[in-house]
């Protein structure tokens, strides 16, 4: 293990490459091949313009509540309360909208804020009193889910303002209507246009990235790779965007989504409170003792994930068109299985956004497929513990074996 | 009583980068008290876990006879079967289970699984008359001193038919009374016919009760000196640990000895657990710009936690005194804050306090300034590069380039990069703590020679380091710690192994 001598700079060979990156590649072969399996045996009902707009409106909370939880496990901790804190904000969202009828832009950011308080008030006692998160979140999962019942009486409350409910039904109108080249087919171009100009500039960021590192020594992965990879993002990319384009356009979950995500991969990769949460994660008494508020972190991790629920709630809500006690029960155990099999570390310190995204789409695919063929919830939970099973014991085997 | 019980003969242990034992020599005869002395880090302990079996047969090379057999120990349940039983330093008992719990724990004395309490009960008794301890065997461990726990593990040794008894430093952490009451007992032992090796760095207390003496130093066997024959004085022993030619292990270094840096006055701390117990009493020290500062003492001193509660309280609690640089007090409450006022602290313990280990060289080296290479939050990745580019190639970091993880690097290069890190932050003052623990002695001179070059720039170094020609070859000034206090301060002209031991052995009778 130790490599003492060598200073020149080496270039891997593929297979080497392959070695060390085999848990990201494999877990986008994983999502294709998922994919590619479920559109055979649902006979080409999954990758239908309906189902893929459904797909998108049924995991756009939890993707984005792995962005929040990414960050806490990366830290070191975990959150349970997450799906009492769904119906907690959506419920709250409710009787402010419904019951006292105050204006929509007022009541999405109150809830947010009111997301970021009861991530504080967790975040409290983890980060400065030092209970372990396990604990003060399953209490707070608990505490939460029982105020949940106090505020809506055990009763669910609808139906929400069509304003509100454009936030998870709505999609982004066809700005591009007059330049149809095919209006027979082709029903929202913008969509289509959209995620055309976003793999350009995806290819063109990743370009860019490479000859810069050439330019200061830095090693790239193999051309052969970046091509396939790039290649292989942008096909699925452009098909999905095709299909959404014949359909009804893009959804404007996907719109939140997709900025929530790239806002997430620029703070865990560029940013320092990025690079400190993986610090701290991976050795906390040496990020301590690097001068780093480790006290502080922790609790903004906690703050963010409650923000971050605070809006899956109302996603849900709106989406639901009523805000019920019952809502979120479990989804905590969904989006912190999709971090693990997004690569995450139970240990802390390891594991990316693109990682848990990814993570979160291959539980909602199998979900979705599981659906379509008809199997029942009972089978659909036994699948997904299995696979969360079989991610985690691939990174185990791998790592032992390197 | 002239049997042989054990013998090792050339025992060489290797760890990657280092020799820890280099044909090692040890022979006991049957009923004796074997003292194995040495400085920190010579081999004592490596030498008893090749012999216990946590090092496996196989993993060291050498021959170990044992009741006139060759012994091939592969895990310590086969070398306690035959009666070899090695105490450590840190306990290994449960603190929440009771002391008969303890003592049969993994030996339970049960039928079918179910334990027979009361057989548990009357045995515990029996065995804690034998070391003398009044405790109800249904005591739980915590409840019980630190003296006591010691004497449990060894109660616990004697349930297992120990033959060989091996105590690593168990002194270290006891007041006199419960030291005094130990050697009697191993006194007592040895009239019962057992064979112990005891492990220590209190030479008076090894004058007292040792047959033999074996001397290691730097991994090897220098000598076993036979207390029987000779009257065998301290100085005499202590020669025996330290003497070695230090020629040319540091490179040389013309001091230019500057203004006021760090002065620490008053310093008082109390331990970090043991809430009510002072652990530091009245530190004064200073260290001027360019000068290179040593701190000498046994393990345990308070030379650790001297540097840790300066450096953002980050030890010990009720801390009061007051810290200047430049002749003006400075707020060290904080980590950041210590930062800030000019101080870094490099620690000892590099894989658990210095290092995050999962991470590259370039993310480590820039963890405690990070606004140095960002701005509003975002870090510029090309700056960054420079950044750990430099300092790889300024402490000559042996990686394949900067992205390399710091658990792939070997002790040195993880040093120089925790080195790297607190250089960037700009430090006036640098405490450095055991810099060269588990280094090689390549390495060292490479360490050394970056010390010189941060005192030639003006930076005050505060070395704390237990080995002592270290402190001799690069300081010029050096302070000895004992029991919490500062006992001696020697001048370059002064200090000499012979001194700083003699300093710490007088203030230690004080008491």
């Amino acid at each position: 293990m130790v490599t003492e001598t060598s200073t020149q700079k080496t270039t891997p060979s593929i297979g080497d490459y392959l070695r060390n990156n085999i848990r990201e590649y494999g877990l986008l072969v994983a999502l294709v091949v998922i994919m590619l399996f479920f559109q055979v045996v649902t006979g080409g009902v999954l990758f239908k313009p309906v189902n893929i707009t459904n797909l998108i409106l049924q995991n756009s909370f939890i993707v984005i509540m792995a962005l929040g939880m990414l960050l806490i496990i990366v830290a070191g901790h975990i959150d349970l309360s997450v799906g009492s804190i769904v119906a907690l904000t959506g419920g709250l969202s409710a009787i402010m909208l419904v019951k006292m009828g105050i204006h929509y832009s007022l009541v999405v950011p109150l809830c947010l804020i009111l997301g970021g308080v009861i991530g504080a008030a967790q975040g409290y006692w983890i980060a400065y009193q030092k209970i372990p998160a396990f604990i003060v979140t399953l209490a707070g999962m608990l505490v939460f889910r029982g105020v949940t019942y106090v505020v809506l009486q055990n009763r669910p409350i609808g139906p929400f303002p069509k304003e509100f409910q454009v936030l998870s039904t709505g999609f982004v109108p066809d700005i591009l209507w007059f330049a149809n080249p095919l209006p027979g087919t082709i029903t929202n171009l913008f969509a289509l246009v959209a995620v055309l100009v976003l793999v350009g500039l995806a290819i063109y960021a990743g370009l860019k990235d490479r000859a810069s590192n050439e330019k200061h020594g830095t090693e790239n992965e193999p051309f052969a790779f970046f091509a396939l990879q790039m290649g292989i993002i942008a096909v699925v990319a452009i098909f999905l965007g095709f299909q959404l384009s014949t359909y009804r356009g893009l959804p404007n979950v996907l719109v939140v989504m997709a900025v929530l995500i790239a806002l997430y991969t620029f703070i865990t990769t560029r940013s320092t409170i990025g690079r400190r949460v993986y610090a701290m994660g991976g050795n906390e008494k040496a990020a301590k003792l690097s001068g780093i508020n480790t006290e502080r972190l922790t609790f903004y991790t906690f703050v963010n994930m409650g923000v971050l629920a605070a809006l899956a709630g109302m996603i849900i809500a709106a989406r639901l068109n009523s805000a019920t006690p019952k809502a979120g029960v479990g989804f905590e155990l969904d989006v912190i299985a999709a971090c693990f099999i997004g690569g995450a570390s139970a240990s802390g310190g390891v594991g990316k956004i693109t990682g848990a995204v990814i993570g979160a789409f291959i539980m909602g695919v199998m979900n979705n497929g599981m659906s379509i063929m008809g199997l029942g919830i009972d089978y659909q939970q036994l699948v997904k513990g299995l696979v969360l099973l079989a991610a985690v014991f691939f990174d185990v085997y791998n790592k032992n074996k390197g | 009583m002239d049997n042989i019980i054990l013998e090792m003969r050339g025992i060489t242990k290797t760890f990657p980068g280092v020799k820890a034992l280099d044909n090692v020599n040890l022979k006991v005869r049957e009923g004796e008290i074997h003292a194995l002395v040495g400085e920190n880090g010579a081999g004592k302990s490596t030498l008893m876990k090749v012999l216990s079996g946590v090092y496996p047969a196989g993993s060291y090379d050498g021959e170990i006879h044992y009741d006139n057999q060759v012994r091939n120990f592969s895990t310590i349940s086969d070398s306690e079967h035959l009666g070899i039983i090695i105490i450590h330093q840190e306990l290994a008992l449960v603190p929440l289970l009771s002391i008969a719990e303890n003592i049969f724990l993994g030996n339970e004395l049960a039928t079918n699984g179910v334990i027979d309490w009361k057989q548990t009960f009357a045995r515990t008794k029996e065995l804690l008359d034998k070391v003398g301890l009044n405790e109800p065997p249904t005591a739980r461990i915590t409840d019980i001193g630190i003296g006591k726990q010691q004497l449990v593990e060894i109660a616990k040794a004697l349930s297992k038919k120990v033959r060989l008894l091996i105590l690593d430093e168990p002194t270290a952490s006891l007041n006199e009374t419960d030291s005094d009451a130990l050697l009697k007992l191993l006194m007592e032992f040895r009239k019962q016919g057992m064979t112990s090796i005891i492990i220590s760095h209190k030479l008076n207390e090894i004058k007292k009760v040792a047959d033999k003496i074996t001397i290691i130093r730097d991994g090897g066997t220098v000598e076993t000196l036979d207390c029987h024959n000779e009257d065998i004085s301290e100085d005499r022993i202590i020669k025996g640990m330290v003497g070695r030619d230090m020629e040319d292990r540091y490179p040389p270094r013309e001091p230019k000895i500057g203004g006021m840096l760090l002065e620490v006055k008053n310093w008082n701390v109390f331990h970090q657990h043991h809430r009510d117990r002072q652990f530091l009493h009245d530190i004064n020290f200073n260290v001027r710009a360019g000068e290179v500062v040593g701190i000498a003492g046994l393990m345990g001193a308070g030379r650790t936690e001297t540097a840790m509660s300066i450096f953002g309280k980050s030890w010990g609690h009720k801390i009061t005194g007051e810290v200047s640089m430049h002749g003006k007090p400075v707020d060290v409450s904080t980590i950041p804050r210590a930062i800030d006022a000019g101080l870094a602290y490099v620690t000892e313990d590099r894989k658990h306090l210095g290092l995050v280990l999962n991470n590259n060289i370039m993310h480590n080296t820039t963890l405690s300034n990070l606004e140095a290479v960002s701005s509003a939050g975002v870090i510029d990745n090309h700056k960054e590069r420079t950044v750990a580019t430099d300092y790889r190639s300024k402490l000559r970091i042996r990686s394949h380039s900067i992205y390399q993880e710091a658990v792939n690097l070997s002790g040195g290069n993880q040093q120089k990069v925790v080195l790297s890190k607190w250089l960037f932050t700009n430090p006036e003052v640098l405490i450095l703590d055991e810099p060269t623990r588990g280094i090689d002695v390549g390495a060292k001179y490479e360490i050394y020679s970056i010390i010189n070059q941060l005192a030639a720039e003006g930076k005050g170094i505060l070395m704390i380091s237990s080995e002592m020609p270290e402190l001799l070859g690069t300081c010029d000034r050096i302070y000895v710690m004992n029991e919490g206090r500062i006992v001696a301060e020697l001048s370059k002209a002064e200090a000499s192994q012979e001194s700083i031991m003699r300093a710490i052995m007088r203030s230690g009778e004080k008491h």
